[in-house]
């Protein structure tokens, strides 16, 4: 009598928690596919051009996450076994990494229109290039009337008070230290390769670290340029253009000493939805899709031709326009395969300090 | 308790099975999963499948030489096979392999990969001559001894690095190089901000919690809905409020603009005092709810009675009331220094990069760097951290004395 | 010392029994008897009125942040500060027309009951057989339920990380739920410990003796007494998880997005006012489950 009052209790508690439970069984059995991007006004823009027009066309659900990069966060998801992400943006170093270390399913041209469709930069093993972009040195004209020109007054906090935003990480920050402290642009990785070198940038960064506030996600630098958090911040080029456009800003950028590279999408080893992956790569690698893109946030695109139709003033903004390429430095990535790790190390040590 | 210790066995096993359920339910869900976590802080598995027969090859090296040919060969056999395993079937031993290693010796991330790459291609001659000629690094004594280290099934490694230590090739125990000495500095900041939150708390929430214990029975209920509101709405609320009351142009600053105390708007945001706040903030009612439970049904009569005797108030507060009431200001103090070890989203939210404390490293390692290993030990130091405290508390005053607050 | 009249006693249903965080020992003596009344007045007025303003300054500190920021979510403007611009409910209309506020609410709500749910029924089995019995190996059994008080959330966030992903428990609304009623049992059986104190036992030995069996006797005698308690107990779970950031951060997915963690996200991406219109509604939630446990609490 005793076990058997214990059991219908046992067994209502469990009836009626089922209820709850069912729905998510059942979900997490087909999962949708889920696209991981970078947020803010970029991933709006993408909302717009890419992900919405795809499930128009009667596509099933698409679930979004953003993330804010670091290779790291890849091999977690595969190595804890509990991967939830299909298709990923990743930066140029991560898509490298990764797929040496078998993180990313082999991209298959051939379901996405071929190697011919993309400019050559945008063709990889495990992944297809999305989009051109440029690390920049922004500031707000509303505040600082006569900006900051180059990263040399970025570091000068004399003439120029106020914090300075960075993004958490040695990639860019390292570069740009060294181009502050006068490295010509073709000299920096020469130097970031010897171990004195990487000495010279944390010193520079040393004189500047009480001043730093540290960005991870691309959303933020407008938002601490905005609010006056900072004076000045190193930014992805699009997220000021578009805050200038959107939300009424008069940000400036200084073009000179950019970092410019490209992102890529990649689709996640093992995943379930692979099948839709690349028929959602396949549709925003269409000319016509991507020209859709620049207008909204100026960031290149990669599919040859998409740049055809665009008007002037939306090419004046991008990092390939001649103007704002020139004295540019272009990421090494075959230097981050090599030293994203230890560098990743000394960084964290040396800013958590 | 409803029954004594000679409860008939019947009843025993009546209880046993009442308290199963949850019992086993917390064994499934929180206590193996957390044992399983934490045993990963001693446990080496990711070099061994990779490189085995180095491993044999080595395990009679003593550590203050380069070891000969045959480490060398068996090197680059295991290399080679694990490399092509990979390539097969995309398992990544061997970046899992370089990134264990490279946390014990810099640049062994580059190192290993690179090697594998190199010595897949077939060469003539010593196997010694060829991975040297890859890298000099191979031909010291670190890489093969971190190796060695790595071997496991089980090490010291993550548990003597969250401490700043590390073994050399010879096995003995030296203090961490300079830059990767962090650990050390980042347990005495957590333990500090949380001693500073329990001492802010309790100046503050004692007067507070006597207030409510001796103000007129009209008052309490709104005294006491000042404490609990803000103890039922949510951490990351409460959170957020600090966010937007401090940021540049948030209500704290555009206020003191507008009064023009400040000539410009203050940093107050991305530092330690902004974490400490709102730490302070958000556990204030944990110091309250107690004190003023061991307020409340302590006998007035002493105190009094110690007044009537001639004794000042104050010294009666001091002798009498203090002392009983110290059982609630234990219970408090406990539970706010207890969580205060444990906070993570507040400043992750409100502090800079300095100002981050263990629970963050946890997050970090696990969610961006993959270091399983370093998540635990650094786990198990927060709970040795708790397991410390709550033996003092135990010792101090006792589990007995603790009610429900 | 001049001894007033008696004051009545402060109203019991406030009294400080709603942080049940501390741990209940199965062997704590009796409560201690009724205190005589306490004097409410003390005799030094200059030390009373600087009590009351410190006291009264303590309680803005701790009402005033959450009170200060929430207009803001009424505003027609996009700023964080005041004066407002002007009043809206454009934020809101934001919170219900985004694709991630309201399904993240929805979600909440239903974790939360779930988990709520699942705790409140161990909890209240295992707290009830604390009570009743006393067995060997108590003090560890006790210390085991009442663990998740004091591990951190972000090692049970890893840990589970770990332990669910390969059985397919991660981005799962089961593994989400199981987690947080894993943290949220013990402030059920702490606070089904503290009914249970009140309950007199020899009501149960009255019942066998008329024949009823002890579930019966469980079911029909003790239950509706200790029901508050109970109730109470799942309603701090239900709070536990609405509040939890870092197990839902580590193992649930894109689809399983609770409002706090799309809160948390939120704050690391952009502050926009739509994130203090949640804010809002979490307030509001948590007025309305301090408002039950009151009432539940109320002696009757």
């Amino acid at each position: 009598m005793l076990r058997r009052g214990f059991g219908a209790m046992l067994a209502l508690g469990v009836g009626l928690l089922g209820t709850g439970l069912s729905g998510g069984a059942a979900q997490a059995q087909g999962r949708d596919l889920t696209i991981v991007s970078w947020g803010g006004a970029y991933q709006d823009a993408q909302r717009e051009v890419f992900f919405r027009p795809w499930q128009q066309q009667g596509n099933a659900r698409l679930l979004e996450e953003t993330w804010d990069g670091g290779v790291g966060v890849l091999r977690a998801k595969i190595q804890s076994g509990a991967n939830n992400w299909d298709l990923v943006q990743v930066e140029s170093e991560e898509l490298l990494l990764g797929c040496e270390e078998g993180l990313f399913e082999k991209m298959d041209y051939a379901a996405i229109g071929g190697r011919e469709h993309y400019i050559p930069e945008a063709v990889s093993e495990c992944g297809v290039g999305n989009i051109l972009y440029s690390f920049v040195l922004a500031y707000d004209r509303a505040r600082m009337a006569d900006g900051p020109r180059s990263w040399a007054d970025f570091f000068d906090t004399a003439k120029f008070p106020g914090k300075r935003g960075l993004r958490r990480g040695p990639k860019v920050t390292l570069e740009i230290a060294l181009l502050a402290d006068g490295v010509a642009p073709g000299e920096v990785y020469k130097l970031l390769g010897t171990s004195a070198g990487v000495d010279r940038a944390f010193r520079k960064l040393d004189t500047l670290k009480q001043d730093i506030i540290w960005w991870e996600r691309g959303s933020q630098p407008p938002q601490l340029l905005a609010s006056g958090e900072v004076a000045m911040t190193n930014a992805y080029n699009g997220r000021i253009s578009a805050a200038n456009q959107n939300d009424g800003r008069n940000f400036g950028i200084a073009w000179s000493g950019n970092v410019f590279t490209l992102d890529s999408w990649v689709i996640m080893k093992g995943s379930p939805n692979k099948a839709a992956a690349l028929d959602f790569l396949k549709f925003v690698g269409q000319p016509n899709v991507q020209a859709g893109l620049p207008p909204r946030i100026p960031y290149g695109v990669t599919a040859k031709g998409a740049n055809a139709n665009l008007a002037p003033a939306v090419l004046a903004n991008l990092p390939t326009a001649p103007e704002n390429a020139e004295g540019a430095l272009q990421l090494n990535d075959q230097f981050w395969l090599d030293n994203l790790d230890k560098l990743n190390q000394r960084f964290n040590n040396w800013v958590s300090r | 308790m409803a029954q004594g210790t000679n409860a008939p066995l019947k009843a025993r096993l009546a209880a046993a099975a009442l308290v199963a359920p949850l019992l086993l339910f917390l064994l499934g869900v929180f206590v193996l999963p957390i044992g399983a976590f934490l045993f990963r802080a001693v446990q080496e598995g990711e070099v061994a499948p990779v490189l085995p027969r180095t491993l044999a090859a080595l395990s009679a090296w003593d550590g203050t030489a380069p070891p000969g040919e045959p480490a060398f060969a068996a090197l680059v056999e295991d290399l080679r096979e694990a490399r092509a395993r990979d390539q097969q079937a995309g398992g990544g031993g061997i970046a899992r392999a370089a990134a264990r290693l490279n946390a014990d010796l810099p640049g062994f991330r580059s190192l290993l990969p690179m090697t594998a790459r190199r010595v897949a291609q077939p060469f003539e001659g010593e196997a010694r001559a060829a991975v040297l000629a890859i890298s000099e690094e191979w031909g010291g004594i670190a890489p093969w001894g971190a190796i060695r280290r790595a071997g496991g099934p089980v090490s010291d490694f993550n548990l003597l690095a969250v401490l700043d230590l590390k073994r050399d090739a010879t096995g003995s125990l030296a203090t961490a190089p300079p830059d990767e000495a962090i650990f050390r500095a980042i347990l005495w900041r957590t333990l500090w901000m949380g001693l500073l939150a329990t001492l802010i708390c309790l100046g503050v929430g004692y007067p507070l919690a006597w207030l409510i214990a001796t103000a007129p029975p009209r008052a309490v209920p709104w005294l006491m809905a000042g404490v609990l509101l803000p103890f039922w709405t949510s951490l990351i609320v409460r959170t957020a409020a600090w966010m937007v009351l401090l940021q540049r142009e948030g209500v704290v600053n555009a206020a003191l603009g507008a009064l023009q105390l400040t000539s410009g708007p203050l940093p107050l945001l991305f530092n330690r005092g902004a974490v400490l706040l709102a730490m302070v903030h958000i556990l204030l009612p944990f110091m309250v709810l107690p004190i003023y439970a061991s307020l409340k049904s302590l006998d007035w009569r002493l105190p009094r009675a110690a007044v009537s005797l001639g004794a000042a108030p104050a010294l009666a507060f001091w002798r009498v009331t203090l002392p009983l009431s110290l059982p609630g200001v234990g219970a408090g103090c406990l539970l706010v220094f207890i969580q205060a070890l444990g906070f993570y989203v507040t400043p992750a939210l409100l502090g800079g990069a300095n100002d981050q404390m263990l629970p963050y490293f946890v997050a970090f390692y696990a969610s961006r760097t993959v270091n399983w290993g370093m998540a635990a030990a650094l786990s198990c130091l927060i709970l040795a951290a708790v397991a410390v405290i709550l033996a003092v508390y135990g010792r101090l005053v006792g589990f007995s004395r603790m009610r429900a607050a | 010392m001049s001894a007033g009249p008696a004051t009545p006693r402060i109203p019991a249903r406030i009294a400080g029994r709603e942080a049940p965080a501390a741990p209940v020992p199965p062997a704590a003596p009796p409560p201690a008897p009724p205190p005589t009344p306490a004097r409410m007045r003390a005799p030094l007025k200059p030390g009373r009125i600087l009590l009351w303003a410190f006291g009264v300054l303590a309680i803005l500190f701790l009402l005033a942040p959450v009170l200060a920021v929430l207009p803001l979510s009424f505003s027609a403007g996009s700023f964080l500060h005041y004066p407002l611009p002007g009043l809206s409910l454009r934020w809101y209309a934001d919170f219900w027309s985004s694709d991630f506020w309201l399904p993240a609410l929805w979600n909440s709500l239903r974790v939360g009951a779930a988990a709520a749910l699942l705790a409140g029924v161990l909890g209240t089995l295992a707290a009830f057989g604390l009570w009743r019995w006393r067995f060997p190996g108590q003090a560890v059994v006790m210390a085991v339920l009442l663990a998740p008080m004091v591990v951190p959330a972000i090692i049970v966030a890893v840990a589970l990380l770990l332990a669910f992903g390969p059985l397919g428990l991660t981005s799962s609304f089961t593994g989400l739920i199981l987690g947080h009623a894993a943290l949220g049992a013990p402030f059920v059986v702490v606070t089904v410990l503290a009914a249970l104190q009140q309950f007199d036992a020899t009501q149960l030995r009255a019942a066998a003796a008329c024949g009823a069996s002890p579930v019966r006797a469980f079911w029909r005698v003790c239950l509706p007494q200790i029901a508050p308690g109970v109730a109470a107990g799942a309603v701090f779970a239900f709070a536990t998880s609405l509040d939890e950031v870092a197990v839902a951060l580590f193992i649930a997915g894109p689809a399983q997005r609770t409002l706090p963690r799309q809160m948390f996200s939120g704050l690391n991406d952009s502050i926009s006012l739509t994130i203090m219109a949640a804010a809002m509604v979490l307030v509001l939630i948590s007025g309305l489950m301090l408002l039950a446990v009151t009432l539940l609490r109320r002696p009757r």
